[in-house]
């Protein structure tokens, strides 16, 4: 049997693709990988479909021995593991690939070549760790068997994601963005402690609260809300759907996947930019991800 | 950028009590648009969300999610496939499109429930609070159907309105840790139940066996946005 076996889990290792969609009327949000790039990437490096189920590591990563010959590729952020990021890696059987501490950003995503083959559950096999949906965190002497994802060789090129401003996330206007000046503009914000999938809570300089009372309504990812207490919660991967802070401002989707790298006490910046150069620096990212394929 | 208001003529309520509504349309995100209908909470303004989600349920290519609540349905779509004009005119066409569809049936869900005790241990304080006797707590609270307006938050969580207004309780001053699947309580105005075991500062006033969310069963939730749903009162907890 082609499999991984689990020594050692780490901090938090997940399974997980690009995520579960159509279910948010249901509550469920689409969960999926906090750095949707890396996961795409590592993919796409071993010659799986960019949706392919992969191993997500957070802050610290595991160990994992491979019982067959085998293509794994790493991407995202340096978890210590003797090994080049952003390379498709031919392995010999019973080879073990361990994992540290991160010495850059929050994840480091795992690909190997057919993909990890885990039952879909509501056309997913993302985790979602709120329900269960799609397994939990990894334990340690779980078997991951390894599926049948692979559609093309591997690359022999390594490759380096496009470099992108460091600690400035871009947004576009939230849909409550005119009950607010522009004090998120102003300061800088500290990821804190209490951050995971669902949400990165922020602490700087407080956003002082609208007058306006609103509905509860439904959030996107990347949502960037307001609580009375005027520190600002953006909303991640596995977010409520519907929230009942006003909100002004949104992540764009380019700038996504470094939310998926913050760790905390990271200080970050917001950038406001329009929808149309918000589409342009997502297709400057796209065009990097199709070179892959 | 945002702000592209449309004044729809086509979101009538049907029958004899024809009203003219405004929609607006606006991005959320560079991957989403929201339509509202307002800013109240009325079984008016839940119709007209009702109607619209009917008028989206069928796929389109890009469309990822739908998320109602009482007033508005918030629409994400994959950018790399779709823009929000595309989007916004596909919504106008929906809407237009579905005007004259007829009201669909809701469904009655019953949730047996059993009240106080170790399943409730709030109550007593419901009752403290609102005068009245416990016994009397419990049937005001199982006398009326209540509506789904919509599930969201935490999965399978009913937004359900209709309480009666003499059970209304603030919330706990600090939300507990751990509120067990099941728990049937009180949050100011609002009744629900909690779908999943999560933390929680609403009142807890009774607990029933129905599994509202299973993330093994495809649909996960139990109950649907539109259900009217009544808690009937048990002595045991069975499934």
């Amino acid at each position: 049997m082609n499999a991984i076996r689990v020594i050692r889990p780490g901090f938090q290792t997940t399974v997980q693709d690009l995520g579960r969609f159509g279910y948010a009327h249901h509550g469920v949000s689409a969960s999926g990988a906090a750095d949707s790039a890396a996961l795409r990437a590592a993919n796409l490096l071993v010659g799986n479909v960019e949706n392919a189920p992969a191993l997500e590591m957070t802050l610290v990563g595991g160990a994992f021995e491979f019982d067959s010959d085998t293509v794994i590729a790493l991407a995202g952020s340096d978890f210590q593991a003797a090994l080049p990021l952003w390379t498709a890696v031919e392995f010999k059987a019973g080879t073990v690939v361990r994992f540290g501490a991160s010495q850059s950003g929050a994840r480091c995503y795992l690909a190997v070549r057919g993909g990890i083959h885990v039952p879909s559950v509501l056309g997913s096999t993302s985790t979602h760790l709120l329900t269960g949906m799609g397994g939990g965190a990894l334990r340690a002497g779980d078997i991951l068997k390894i599926g049948k994802a692979a559609v093309r060789n591997p690359r022999r090129e390594p490759t380096r994601p496009p470099k992108m401003p460091a600690n400035l996330l871009r947004v576009t206007a939230g849909p409550q963005a005119d009950w607010f000046g522009d004090d998120l503009y102003q300061g800088s914000y500290v990821v804190q402690e209490e951050s995971n999938r669902m949400g990165l809570r922020l602490r700087g300089p407080a956003i002082p609260s609208p007058a306006g009372t609103m509905l509860t309504e439904g959030v996107p990812l990347g949502a960037i809300q307001i609580p009375p207490d005027g520190q600002p919660i953006l909303l991640f991967v596995e977010h409520q759907t519907t929230g009942g802070y006003p909100k002004p401002a949104n992540v764009i989707s380019a700038d996504l996947s470094r939310v998926g790298q913050l760790r905390p006490r990271d200080e970050v910046r917001f950038e406001l930019v329009t929808i149309d150069q918000a589409l342009s620096l997502l297709r400057a990212q796209e065009q990097w991800l199709y070179s892959l394929i | 950028m945002p702000s592209a208001y449309l004044s729809l003529r086509a979101c009538e309520a049907g029958g004899d009590d024809k009203i003219t509504c405004t929609v607006r349309i606006v991005p959320a995100s560079d991957a989403s648009l929201l339509v509202s209908f307002g800013n109240e909470i009325s079984l008016e303004t839940h119709r007209q969300v009702l109607r619209l989600m009917r008028a989206l349920a069928e796929p389109s290519p890009g469309i990822r999610n739908l998320h109602p609540a009482f007033a508005s349905v918030l629409i994400d779509f994959d950018p790399r496939r779709r823009t929000h004009a595309e989007i916004e005119s596909w919504i106008r066409e929906r809407i237009a499109a579905s005007a004259d569809a007829p009201e669909t049936e809701s469904r009655l869900i019953e949730i047996p429930v059993c009240y106080g005790g170790s399943f409730g241990p709030d109550l007593e304080d419901v009752a403290r609070h609102t005068g009245l006797a416990p016994e009397r707590v419990i049937e005001l609270h199982a006398s009326v159907d209540y509506r789904v307006y919509f599930l969201g938050f935490s999965p399978g969580f009913p937004y359900l309105g209709g309480m009666p207004a003499e059970l209304a309780t603030p919330r706990l001053p600090a939300p507990r840790k751990r509120v067990p699947a099941g728990s049937v309580a009180i949050g100011g105005a609002q009744t629900g139940v909690y779908s999943i075991e999560s933390p929680g500062g609403w009142r807890l006033i009774g607990r029933t066996a129905l599994r509202l969310f299973d993330s093994k069963a495809d649909p996960p939730a139990v109950l649907q946005m539109g259900d009217r749903v009544r808690f009937v009162p048990v002595r045991e907890l069975r499934d």
